[in-house]
């Protein structure tokens, strides 16, 4: 956040208005990052062991994959809350 | 600094009434719901002991798939009478979110939050009413307390479940459709600014014009992702309204 104020302080924009709009902006962009990485680990390490499972026992592959997005709906929820976040910072 | 305007959010997702409290969205839906009862009652009069063409195929094809993947990965045999209703949402869904990577209409019609979140409270509404005629009022202290927690933990674990089950579900199965197609249709607006912006510049520089050819590329490659989008959030959509029904049929649910 440190290097954010730095940042906001060397652009000259002095009307509050402007001020805002580099905060709404930045936060935005740290809010959307940070929700991402979590979700990000996540799904990859689902989807990985699903095919791993399929590769197992490729028998079970149809219900393994209904579980698997199953999985993948309620790991990327976290993402997408994080995504309307970031509309919610950015331009509301 | 870019010569790069992002237009304000309300120019991408605010459309002009066509006649009071009705614009595209109203009329996407619409024609959503009149395409799926149309292509359904067609498929419905063909002759059942000829061999299927056309519409029918497609009609069995999609049967088939909810059949298949969805109620019986969930509910199982006994669960065959929800077809109709998983049916209608999946392609209800489906219809609605494909427009956003149609040309010329491009908007999903999911991506404005009333279409999820009535879809929601639908999906809301049945199970509850689904867990009170199996289970009858047993069915709210089933949904507080799964059997086997200790007394101890009781108060706990029914602030937790009601929580969970009365309030996140609706609001995670709305956010989830509506974020993913907001998402996508923000992405590609991104990309087609890049292309045009990229195209008309006006420069001395010799290959900063061509280069538009790589977010046309990517703008090519996210349609056909955004296709695959619509059809998994569908069918992600329809998935979880039978695992949410199956839950209060069969008494607890171990997962949220």
């Amino acid at each position: 956040m440190e290097a954010f104020s730095a940042l906001v302080a060397q652009t000259q924009a002095q009307d509050p208005a402007d001020l805002k709009n580099i905060a709404a902006a930045s936060g935005a962009g740290m809010a959307y990052g940070l929700a991402a990485i979590g979700p990000g680990i996540g799904i990859g390490y689902l989807v990985g062991k699903s095919v791993e499972a399929m590769a197992r026992q490729p028998e079970a592959a149809g219900m393994v994959r209904t579980t698997m997005f199953l999985g993948i709906a309620f790991t990327e929820a976290l993402a997408l809350i994080g995504f309307v976040v970031f509309i919610l910072l950015k331009f509301a | 600094m870019l010569g790069l305007e992002f237009p304000p959010i309300n120019e991408l997702l605010r459309w002009q009434d066509i006649f009071p409290t009705f614009n595209k969205i109203a009329l996407i839906a619409v024609a959503a719901a009149l395409i799926g009862i149309v292509l359904f009652l067609i498929a419905s009069r063909r002759d059942p002991m000829v061999a299927p063409t056309g519409v029918r195929n497609l009609a069995e094809v999609t049967i088939d798939f909810i059949e298949e993947s969805v109620v019986m990965q969930t509910l199982g045999k006994s669960g065959l009478k929800w077809t109709p209703f998983l049916l209608s949402l999946f392609i209800f869904i489906f219809l609605c979110n494909i427009p956003g990577v149609i040309p010329i209409i491009q908007m999903p019609a999911t991506a404005r939050i009333a279409i999820p979140l009535s879809l929601a409270l639908l999906v809301w509404v049945i199970y509850i009413g689904t867990g009170i005629k199996h289970q009858g009022l047993a069915y709210f202290g089933h949904l507080l307390w799964p059997p086997g927690v200790p007394t101890a933990l009781k108060p706990l674990v029914g602030i937790i479940e009601f929580i969970s089950t009365i309030l996140v579900t609706p609001f995670s199965l709305t956010v989830r459709l509506m974020a993913n197609m907001l998402a996508g249709h923000i992405l590609l607006v991104t990309f087609s600014l890049l292309t045009t912006a990229l195209f008309r510049a006006q420069t001395s520089q010799l290959f900063l014009v061509p280069m538009s050819i790589l977010p046309f590329g990517m703008l090519i490659f996210l349609t056909a992702f955004e296709i695959l989008v619509a059809f998994l959030q569908a069918y992600i959509f329809a998935i979880l309204a039978a695992v949410y029904i199956n839950n209060s049929t069969v008494g607890h649910a171990e997962d949220h």
